[in-house]
């Protein structure tokens, strides 16, 4: 048998150099006269090692990282195919604390397997979950997804079962199933890990939606900016199709389930789920006003499960293992696991699934060994672009939807950004305003005016123009925005504004300001 | 890359009936149109509207809606610089403030050449590689100054 080597596609190797190295080793092995299958895969998520290159040895795999194409024939040389010494030698991926230190569910094949394997999905594990859901009622798969406690892997956290089982009762037909996959926080890449590296898994996860509310019919909304995802997306979707695992019958069951890839087109509000379903009607993405809820009237009026990517990419192993070994792990209302994000200024940056309760202080200074800059962390966006900044001081606060909300801040997609002491936090502010300003659908006042008005105001601010008044107002005018708006857009853009001006006030003082 | 930049209305036909089901709405059309020709003139808009059983405003609403829809001919290449917070924690402002002087453009603006378009985006999804960019559809990321001009200057 031929070596078999491993390297990933994954968007993110590919753009630090993955494809040259592919090709640096083809040519290598080609001139050496050595027979080596190169297997393309996802990514493992320890992107900081990326592009990283594996091998199979009788001992299980070795990792080599980062590999650039320059370092190809030098580690050809040292007898790469039979996991030969190195400086770039990781030794066993397993054993790399950053994995070792993981509870993998959702991301256990991500980075492993060939992604358009269908073979490999179920050599893995895979399709284990709808084995199983073949075999239940919908209540009763229902019924597992509310036992496990799983709840929105969006942000939102509300529990997904009580949404399917509100779908599972709704009168209508057809009824949808929508993946919410328009991954838009900054600092957040998991869905795209997942569409990359694991397709099969958000496939079978929609697929047990279907079967459990009866739906027939599943869009993947996901974004323009991914489309090597598209793509991945778009090929498993086609094999499980010839694969019958999608279609009129799924596995000879009475089940007819089919999905389609639908790109949007640069809009973050469309990650809003009301928002989300105008644009797949091909519309403005619009938020509409809340009822009728889309479990009820969804997408064309019709009743709709709409998850996130996580949520679905949960469910597999939920019915496969049980809801109780899910529920098992996590802390206080917030179960099962999380991949959390880790990104921006962090000297580990990368994907680190693990059960709710670590604290930020863990995530950030264990796992991700601080900044990649070396310098001190100086604050940490939590939840992406409308979750709140925490500074040090309560780096103590677990990673868990409930924790984070008490400390006026949210979870959100599982993203953490980090910044070092080089940041201004009033300009973080007035971005934070900015962005709302950008990306409003434009259908409510507080968001649409507030987030213009707020700029203007934090400008003020910091040129020093009454100070004390202008503050007064900025809060006002928060509070306006969080009470008044439509959805979470012009809703949350207060949390980084104010967690900016309440835990960072220097930054927002002009005598500061001058002085620095 | 869009397969060319002039506009052609027969082709543009071909595309709208292809991709025009009443029931989809215009944005997976103008998504077409723009793959094919790498914008959207407003005249576009009528022959749409018609195919779609739509109004002229419903339209331009979509069009203008959505930062990917351009309604002018971009350069030959397409830099989407991210913007985002991830990329901001490692100096994508600096790096922007450097492409976009090089360039001598503003955000979304071409130079005169019409060899480059520069254009902002919010988040590529390689925050773990910040700060990062996308040149002709393909992900770039760890980038810095010099590693930017390198490749812009690689560009035909």
């Amino acid at each position: 048998m031929s070596a078999r080597l491993f390297v990933p596609r994954d968007a993110g190797a590919l753009a630090v150099g993955a494809e040259a190295v592919a090709r640096a080793l083809a040519a290598g092995l080609r001139e050496r006269g050595q027979d080596a299958e190169i297997v393309r895969t996802g990514s493992r998520g320890l992107y900081w090692l990326e592009p990283m290159v594996e091998v199979e040895t009788p001992e299980g795999r070795i990792a080599y990282g980062p590999v650039g194409a320059e370092n190809v024939p030098g580690l050809l040389d040292a007898g790469l195919l039979e996991g030969g010494a190195h400086a770039l030698r990781l030794g066993r991926p397993e054993a790399l604390p950053f994995l070792a230190r993981q509870t993998r569910l959702t991301f256990s094949r991500c980075g492993i397997v060939d992604p358009r394997s269908l073979d490999e999905y179920r050599a893995h594990g895979g399709y284990r979950g709808l084995e199983r859901a073949l075999s239940l009622a919908p209540a009763e798969i229902v019924d597992q997804v509310i036992r496990s406690g799983l709840r929105g892997r969006g942000g939102a956290g509300f529990p997904t079962g009580i949404k399917w089982q509100t779908v599972l009762r709704a009168e209508g037909a057809p009824k949808y199933v929508v993946c919410n996959a328009d991954e838009g926080d900054s600092g957040t890449f998991a869905d795209r890990m997942i569409m990359e590296g694991d397709p099969f898994l958000l496939i079978e996860g929609m697929t047990i939606a279907a079967l459990a509310t009866g739906a027939s019919v599943g869009f993947v909304y996901t974004r323009s900016e991914y489309p090597h995802a598209i793509e991945t997306m778009n090929a498993a979707i086609a094999t499980a199709r010839a694969a019958g695992l999608l279609g009129a019958t799924i596995q000879g069951s009475a089940l007819s389930f089919d999905m389609a890839v639908r790109p949007g087109a640069g809009s973050y509000v469309c990650g809003e789920e009301t928002a989300l379903l105008d644009s797949l009607e091909g519309k403005r993405g619009m938020v509409r006003a809340r009822p009728p809820l889309p479990a009820h009237r969804g997408l064309f009026g019709k009743p709709t499960v709409m998850n996130n990517l996580l949520s679905f990419a949960a469910v597999p192993t939920i019915l496969a293992d049980g809801a109780d070994a899910y529920a098992a792990i996590g802390m206080g209302r917030s179960r099962g696991t999380m991949p959390i994000q880790l990104a921006g200024n962090i000297r580990h940056a990368g994907l680190f699934e693990t059960g709710f309760g670590m604290t930020l202080g863990e995530l950030v200074h264990d796992i991700g060994g601080g900044t990649a800059t070396g310098r001190p962390v100086r604050a940490v966006q939590a939840g992406g672009p409308l979750g709140a900044y925490f500074p040090p001081s309560l780096f103590d606060t677990p990673f868990d939807y409930e924790a984070l909300a008490a400390q006026d801040g949210l979870l959100g997609h599982g993203g953490l950004v980090v910044f070092d002491d080089t940041v201004d936090m009033a300009k973080q502010a007035r971005f934070a305003m900015e962005f709302c300003a950008f990306e409003s659908c434009g259908k409510c006042t507080p968001c649409r005016i507030g987030s213009v008005r707020g700029m203007e105001v934090i400008d003020r601010i910091v040129a020093g123009e009454r100070t004390s008044e202008n503050l007064v107002l900025l809060r006002d005018l928060c509070d306006t925005m969080r009470l008044g708006s439509l959805c979470a857009l012009g809703g949350l853009t207060p949390l980084p504004v104010m967690s900016a001006l309440t835990h960072f006030p220097e930054d927002f003082s002009t005598a500061r300001r001058a002085a620095a | 890359m869009p397969a060319t930049t002039t506009w052609q209305d027969e082709r543009a036909s071909e595309i709208i009936a292809a991709h025009g089901a009443p029931e989809g709405g215009a944005l997976p059309v103008l998504q077409a149109l723009q793959a094919e020709f790498g914008f959207i003139p407003p005249e576009a808009v009528l022959a749409v509207a018609q195919a779609l059983n739509l109004t002229r405003a419903e339209v331009h609403g979509v069009l203008t809606f959505y930062h990917d829809l351009r309604t002018e001919p971009p350069g030959r290449h397409i830099l989407k610089l991210c913007r985002a917070e991830a990329c901001q924690s490692m100096g994508a402002e600096a790096l922007a403030r450097h492409t976009l002087g090089r360039a001598a453009v503003e955000w979304g603006g071409t130079t005169p050449d019409g060899a480059l378009t520069v254009e902002p985006v919010f988040c590529l999804g390689l925050c773990a590689c910040a700060p990062s960019a996308m040149l002709d559809g393909e992900p770039v990321a760890r980038l810095n100054p010099g590693r930017l001009d390198a490749l812009l200057d690689g560009l035909a």
